[in-house]
């Protein structure tokens, strides 16, 4: 395709340098609004977020939110892909379980959870199991519909050869429903620790007395931008990275299906 | 157990009563659980109230009418946030595909961004826009806005190529080329990026009204979780998932028609 002008060549010559490009005009847009254009009580500048991102951390009590933060994650991720797996496997194997529960857990997938939030609080309190109580709502979904989606287009063919062949249940499981539904599962995984990780973070922004949503909260209120901006960007990087590192992990364990 | 794995065959009506009947007494069974924990085994009001109870404060919300103006801001958020992530959302998405170069640039960007929970984001548009119902509507336009994007590139890339040689070859000017086969071709994967957009700015608006806000529908069940009136409460939950999932179902139901549509 021919350059309609300087800056598309440009763009089609250099594709990574165009979207650091393009990220550095946005930081750059941000500073000079920040320093020019609005109170400081409210915006500032990346350069500031940046230098001072250590008295983020230095914070009293921080480091330990993040690492609670963090706790409440894995036990709700861990949670969530167990109790997922079971429920998605005794319904996804049995064509009838599938037809009559499958419809009841679309419908509650559907059900916008925010609003049963202020019960989780009621019933767990403010602390740790109520953060990861609705972490494992929020998770639990994806995981149960990656797991159905990928056990019930398995071929009756490899079943009954199994069976034949003298596999037992334990066998059949093993060794052809586990490796069979391993690609879906793991980008219901993906998924699922997306879920787990709204569900955190809104809980924790909902109530926190110790957990990150108690400092988004204190430096809001503190009209602190530079350390809730610092904070945000800490938290941001921690769910790319996961996204990251469970992506990594979905193309490693599908890799052996090639392209069928 | 790993058995009947095969998708039944469809239509077998004796089949779907069975299946109808075991869905019906699934739910029946959850609503005597929670009738028996209540009334009998005398679980606590804070937790779960009395299902009779529930029921006649839900008669009562919509007797009375005053779910109407929470009701009436969450719609209004919800209907601001769409309309600038649609706006927004659909040009921009319309502009990058026009190039593949803007798409290999930009579209990487912008699902690097959507990976992001954007809720995050929340304390700071709370901030920037106070309490009132302008952070709730800038909040749902930015979470919404990266599906629509998203989608509307994928839409507008996914037409084949031939078709719009096939056009222009006939003489089609650039209007007629938008209209007659760029916008049918984008449509159905336009359509469906609309409605994941819609469902979370509907989400992202509720969850908002629950953590920071002053009214709407989101804040009355923080309030009366706050005092404690837990039927009241659990009424109005009933009655914001009913709202959701009909507007859920209108929404789905709009983007099936359309994409049928040649």
């Amino acid at each position: 395709m021919r350059a309609r002008a300087p800056i598309t060549g440009f763009m089609a010559r250099h594709p990574r340098l165009s979207q650091l490009a393009t990220i550095a005009l946005f930081l750059l847009v941000w500073e000079i609004t920040a320093r020019f254009f609005v109170d400081k009580m409210f915006l500032s500048p990346p350069s500031r977020v940046y230098s001072e991102i250590d008295r983020v951390l230095n914070t009293k009590g921080l480091m330990q939110a993040l690492t609670l933060t963090l706790y409440e994650l894995s036990a709700a991720f861990v949670i969530a892909v167990a109790i997922g797996m079971a429920i998605g496997l005794s319904v996804g194997l049995n064509a009838f379980a599938r037809r009559c529960f499958m419809p009841i857990i679309l419908l509650l997938y559907g059900i916008p959870q925010i609003v049963i939030l202020p019960l989780f609080i009621l019933g767990l309190g403010i602390g740790p199991p109520s953060k990861i109580a609705f972490g494992v709502t929020h998770g639990i979904f994806p995981i149960i519909l990656a797991i159905v989606a990928g056990v019930q287009n398995l071929k009756p063919v490899l079943l009954t050869s199994a069976r034949s062949m003298g596999a037992n249940r334990w066998h059949v499981l093993r060794y052809v429903v586990l490796p069979h539904m391993m690609p879906s599962f793991f980008s219901g995984l993906r998924l699922g620790m997306t879920g787990v990780l709204l569900g955190v973070l809104l809980a924790e922004l909902y109530v926190s007395t110790a957990g990150i949503g108690y400092f988004t909260g204190l430096f809001t209120q503190n009209f602190d931008p530079t350390r809730l901006l610092g904070l945000i960007s800490i938290l941001a990087a921690m769910a790319i990275a996961l996204n990251e590192f469970m992506r990594t992990v979905e193309r490693r364990f599908s890799r052996w299906r090639g392209n069928d | 157990m790993a058995g009947d794995v095969r998708p039944a065959p469809p239509g077998d009506r004796s089949e779907a009563r069975i299946t109808r009947l075991v869905q019906i007494s699934f739910i029946a069974a959850l609503g005597a659980l929670w009738w028996l924990a209540t009334n009998v085994w005398g679980m606590s009001p804070i937790l779960l109230p009395k299902p009779q109870n529930a029921f006649s404060e839900l008669l009562d919300i919509l007797g009375s009418g005053e779910f109407w103006p929470d009701l009436l801001l969450t719609l209004g958020e919800l209907a601001g946030a769409f309309a600038i992530s649609m706006t927004l959302g659909v040009t921009i998405g319309f502009l990058v595909s026009q190039s593949p170069t803007y798409v290999r640039v930009f579209e990487p960007l912008l699902a690097g961004v959507y990976a992001v929970p954007i809720i995050l984001f929340l304390p700071l548009y709370v901030l920037f826009f106070g309490l009132g119902a302008s952070s709730k509507i800038a909040l749902g336009a930015t979470i919404s806005f990266f599906p629509i994007v998203l989608n509307t590139i994928a839409g507008f890339t996914s037409i084949d190529k031939l078709y719009v040689t096939a056009a222009k070859s006939m003489g089609a000017s650039p209007t007629i080329l938008l209209r007659h086969v760029l916008i049918p071709g984008a449509l159905p994967i336009i359509l469906s990026g609309l409605r994941m957009g819609f469902t979370v700015a509907l989400l992202s608006i509720i969850g908002s009204e629950t953590i920071a806000s002053l009214a709407g529908l989101g804040h009355r069940i923080v309030n009366l979780a706050e005092s404690l009136e837990i039927g009241r409460m659990f009424a109005y939950i009933v009655f914001v998932v009913v709202i959701a999932a009909s507007l859920n179902a209108v929404v789905s139901r709009l983007e099936a028609r359309r994409s049928l549509d040649p």
